[in-house]
């Protein structure tokens, strides 16, 4: 098992961007609607903030950050606010994933489908960054690093 | 052997560069997919999201109302095979502790 030379210079600097980089995430996936970006791009961008941190700091870190186990029902969260969200817009008499429908008062059928498009982005930007980080987990698992 | 490589993608090269001259240009509005009428008679769809996209959904990405709304199933479709994808690396990739001894 080889050591791997652990940098403070390199941890404080990826702490420095993460939460910048994550904010650039949560940024993309929410402004979509109005500028190019989306739940696929912003979840990449919050899978890099989190794995910038593991690579640079290691598990014993990065489990501060987001721990081993969270990911995996992170995703499942993930798809089953997508899912849930054309379930219940069927469930209410439209068509699945007809976001017309969702049981929101007081909202016309347009801006009921704004807030729709909104919530499965945000379903799709937590799928994406929780198996991004996912995948890297079981890469690495079993060699331990830093 | 390696001259053979050579030659066959200058060949495709050659190809590609041929079709690609036969291109419409870029923006033109004569272009046959910006048509509102394909040449079938039918009506194009994309002229219908291009007029309604804003009007059914208030948003002003198209982008964002083609693939949210119109084409939702397709995208999540595409989430749950990111998810398999992450799902196959937790069965294959993953190495228990136990067995590494």
């Amino acid at each position: 098992m080889r050591r791997q030379f652990h940098s403070p210079i390199v941890l404080l600097g990826a702490r420095l961007l993460s939460p910048y980089i994550m904010v650039f995430g949560w940024y993309v996936i929410i402004h979509g609607h109005y500028s190019p970006g989306g739940g696929f791009q912003g979840g990449a961008l919050l899978a890099a903030s989190v794995l910038l941190i593991r690579v640079a700091g290691g598990r014993r870190i990065a489990r501060l950050q987001i721990q081993e186990f969270a990911t995996t029902p992170l995703a499942v969260i993930g798809v089953v606010i997508y899912f849930a969200t054309g379930l219940v817009a069927m469930a209410m008499g439209g068509y699945f994933l007809d976001y017309g429908a969702l049981p929101i008062p007081g909202m016309d059928p347009d801006w009921l489908r704004y807030t729709g498009i909104l919530i499965i982005e945000v379903g799709i930007g937590l799928a994406v960054m929780a198996i991004l980080v996912m995948i890297y987990d079981n890469m690495v698992k079993g060699e331990d690093y830093a | 052997m390696k001259a053979l490589k050579v030659l066959i993608l200058v060949l495709f090269a050659g190809i590609l560069i041929f079709a690609a001259s036969d291109l419409p240009f870029r923006g033109d509005p004569d272009n046959l997919m910006h048509a509102e009428q394909s040449i079938t008679g039918t009506t194009v769809k994309g002229s219908y999201f291009i007029q309604n996209a804003y009007r059914d959904a208030r948003t002003p990405n198209m982008v964002t109302v083609v693939l949210g709304d119109y084409r939702s199933i397709d995208t999540f479709g595409e989430q749950v095979v990111i998810y398999t994808a992450g799902l196959i690396t937790l069965l294959v990739l993953r190495k228990t502790r136990r067995r590494r001894g």
